[in-house]
């Protein structure tokens, strides 16, 4: 067997020589700009505080001991709250996000040189800004309150809704589109025969999907007044109640637990 | 064709089959939507006072003032970049480890338990959340903020991973194992190339959602750009704030659009 | 005057693709012409320029004395509901019902909020069971279509373009995502619809058998252009090299021959 094989090379490498120089200078530049970004980084950091931060961390466990149940008295309305700005504030954001996407997607949009840059933007800011900071806006405009907390969750939603629904517009089937465009159909029908029912369920995936994140990030909202479960958490925080901040944070993973759950199952009976 | 035979009416069958239940979840869906209506409070001559307010911040979108708070915005934006790239590469490299331990057919069971309940608690947690907690045990500023995300992202990405594996080709870890190679190499070989062009896709786009995150976590004390939104907000320096703002929108859309291309090249 | 007569139809997609080059054509009423040629010779191009799902560059289509090629868009609508047009993947609205499907022939007759709310005139349902029932579907009335096998999607193709009532057929591929078995079936199918009804019609065909079994005229396209166009009977190997190019051809047509025979015996 070996005079057989003595014959070829004894060396193999996946990459030529040149290919590995510029990937060792790649990984070379990426290491030292994430040394820079560190050092950047914690230039204000007190390394103290870092240091004592497993004590600080035991200590504040310790604190929240004994759970407070009793104070879950009062944490039901804000948690039907915080489900029902969720919930409005998808189902508001879903509603204008459905024609956005039309607007945005190449085969389906009115416009390709006005409307559709405009439809993209709208998706990108509604993207970018957390819900968080759209209900600082809004408190501020509309006053604390559920109202705030349900635009907010609207119009970040828009923008992830609309984003992926705009994506599945452009992989529909051409040829469903082209037998219905034959038949002599006007284009509303078409988007009502052809496209519409192609996207349906990719649209209903990603709303329920949308919802699932808003409970989580209604959960929050309260923190800057825009109403939920967060406003508890504020106060509770500013008083130092430990304990019913750990009460508040079992709610919050219950209730994310139990949405997850009902999502998936709806998801499975839908598609 | 004589066609006078047949039917002429069509119903199409009801997504929902049993009519009752079809009406109970109608009715459902109703009470539900009554319900929640009612909950919402609206102080309308808030509102109104409020609108003034509002037309004062669409106009300061209109005229954005970059100059005046300028070292500001400048000090947390580099913050907040600095916390991104950190905590995104941090938390990958957390994020493998845990992503191993949480796919069903690599590791024994107890492993699989302790990570799966790691990236449930993790994802459960609101950023804000987590980032309220950082800044009370590591101390107000970027630290806080870099613990935060690169936790986020071991939940984000570890779980992504798991599933990915789950769902490669058994017959290559099979054929791998049927090698005696070991579990280092059954993972090289086998799994690797499997999931390596989804997995890097996934790390740019967390390096995306970790940028709009470290814009906000600033709200509640953990550094960054949100931390100085948060300023200008409370002192009504609505041009300032806009212009934040925009910074984000265009930094974000500029990130995705680079992202998009390597995510292109790579695939 | 001719049923349709296309004059000099070119189609060029880019600088260096010319799809049709000069393509003229005469089809006299209930006449079925079956159009053969290597895939990329332009036979789908050819179909779709006239309905002008594709729109040709140059020459004119003429259905019923009228150039196709000038219309505008709601006179181009009202022309394409007497063009029915069946497609070679079935082009289904899979997530629809059959009846659904079929019903969508009529789009172009019916006013958006009909069609929108299902309620389709009863004439249109009536006509509906009928070519269900007249391609053998009718127990398949409330299936989604994408229930169903191959050959019953194709049925459902026909019925769609037959529920338009339309004086024309463009028939792209009907076969080729079927088994031979199927495929000869649907091919009855068609010719015995199109003789009942002296429907005239273009069937776009790759397999020269199917052509010779079922279609009287065949058309042949190489690179864009008309180079024959004759009896079905005419096809000798010298015109299959002039279509297709160089190959022993005898065979083949011996080959259908027997096979054709075989099946009328079995039938």
């Amino acid at each position: 067997m070996s005079d057989t094989t003595s014959n070829y090379s004894d060396s193999w490498d996946r990459r030529s020589r040149a290919e590995r120089l510029i990937r060792w200078v790649l990984w070379l530049v990426f290491v030292a700009v994430f040394i820079q970004s560190w050092r950047i980084m914690n230039e204000d950091t007190l390394w103290f505080f870092v240091e004592d931060a497993p004590r600080q961390f035991a200590d504040i466990s310790s604190r929240m001991w004994p759970i407070r149940w009793s104070y879950m008295d009062q944490l039901w309305k804000p948690l039907w709250d915080t489900i029902n700005i969720a919930t409005l504030g998808t189902a508001l954001g879903v509603v204008i996000a459905l024609p956005i996407a039309f607007l945005a997607a190449s085969n389906t949009t009115p416009n390709a040189y006005i409307v559709r840059p405009i439809a993209l933007f709208i998706i990108a800011a509604s993207r970018s800004i957390n819900s968080l900071i759209w209900a600082l806006l809004l408190v501020m405009v509309l006053g604390p309150g559920l109202l705030a907390g349900i635009i907010a969750i609207a119009l970040r939603s828009i923008g992830f809704v609309a984003k992926l629904t705009y994506e599945g517009i452009e992989e529909i089937n051409k040829t469903q589109v082209a037998a219905v465009t034959a038949t002599g159909a006007s284009s509303v029908q078409v988007l009502d025969y052809a496209i519409i029912p192609q996207i349906l369920p990719n649209f209903v995936s990603t709303a329920i999907f949308r919802w699932d994140i808003n409970i989580r990030e209604s959960t929050v909202l309260g923190m800057v007044g825009a109403g939920g479960i967060g406003l508890q958490l504020d106060a509770s925080l500013a008083t130092l109640a430990w304990p019913q901040v750990a009460l508040i944070f079992i709610a919050i993973l219950g209730t994310v637990v139990v949405s997850e759950s009902i999502s998936a199952r709806v998801r499975k009976a839908l598609i | 064709m004589t066609t006078a035979a047949y039917p002429t009416v069509w119903k199409k069958p009801p997504f929902i089959k049993s009519t009752y239940l079809r009406y109970s979840l109608w009715a459902a869906v109703l009470v539900y939507t009554f319900l929640a209506l009612g909950s919402v409070e609206v102080n309308w001559s808030r509102v109104v006072e409020g609108a003034d307010r509002g037309m004062r911040f669409v106009k300061a979108f209109v005229q954005p003032d970059f100059v005046s708070r300028w070292p500001n915005i400048w000090k947390g934006l580099v913050e907040s970049l600095t916390m991104t790239l950190c905590s995104t590469v941090a938390g990958i490299i957390l994020a493998i480890p845990f992503g191993l331990g949480a796919a069903r057919n690599l590791v024994p069971g107890w492993v699989y338990i302790f990570c799966r309940a790691f990236i449930a608690v993790s994802r459960s947690f609101q950023e804000i959340i987590i980032a309220i907690i950082c800044a009370a045990v590591f101390g107000f500023g970027t630290f806080a903020g870099f613990v935060t995300l690169t936790f986020a992202t071991i939940g984000f990405l570890a779980k992504l991973i798991a599933d990915e594996i789950e769902a490669t080709n058994p017959h290559a870890l099979t054929a791998m194992r049927a090698t005696g190679a070991s579990w280092w190499q059954q993972v090289n070989y086998a799994i690797q190339p499997q999931i390596s062009p989804r997995t890097i896709g996934l790390c740019l786009y967390r390096l995306d959602i970790n940028f709009r995150e470290s814009a906000v976590i600033g709200v509640v004390g953990a550094g960054g750009i949100g931390a100085t939104l948060n300023t200008a907000m409370d002192r009504y320096e609505y041009d300032s704030a806009a212009a934040i703002l925009l910074i984000i929108i265009a930094l974000v859309m500029v990130a995705e659009y680079f992202s998009g291309i390597i995510r292109k090249r790579i695939q | 005057m001719s049923m349709l007569e296309l004059r000099a139809v070119t189609k060029q997609y880019t600088a260096n693709d010319l799809a049709l080059n000069n393509v003229t054509l005469n089809i006299e009423g209930g006449e079925v012409v079956g159009l053969i040629g290597p895939s990329g010779a332009g036979k789908s191009t050819l179909i779709r320029c006239i309905n002008r799902l594709t729109e040709p560059t140059k020459g004119s289509v003429t259905f019923q004395g009228r150039d196709l090629v000038g219309l505008s868009r709601r006179e181009l609508r009202k022309a394409r509901t007497s063009i029915g047009m069946i497609f070679q993947e079935y082009a289904l609205i899979e997530r629809l019902t059959v009846m659904e499907n079929v019903l969508s022939g009529r789009l172009g007759y019916v006013p958006f909020w009909r069609s929108f709310l299902r309620k389709y005139p009863p004439q249109d349902v009536q006509r509906a069971y009928a070519l269900l029932d007249r391609v053998g579907l009718l127990d398949h009335v409330n299936k989604r279509a994408d229930a169903l096998s191959g050959g019953q999607r194709q049925r459902v193709g026909i019925a769609r373009a037959l529920a338009q009532e339309p004086d024309l057929l463009l028939i792209d591929e009907p076969t080729a995502a079927l088994d031979p078995r199927t495929a000869r079936q649907i091919m009855r199918l068609i010719s015995e619809i199109c003789e009942e009804r002296s429907l005239p019609a273009i069937i776009n065909i790759h397999d020269v058998n199917l052509a010779r079994q079922f279609v009287k005229r065949i058309v042949g396209l190489r690179h864009g252009e008309v180079v024959f166009d004759g009896l079905a009977s005419e096809l000798t190997p010298a015109v299959l090299t002039e279509i297709y190019g160089e190959e022993d051809w005898s065979k083949t047509i011996q080959k259908g021959g027997e096979e054709a025979d075989a099946e009328n015996e079995a039938a």
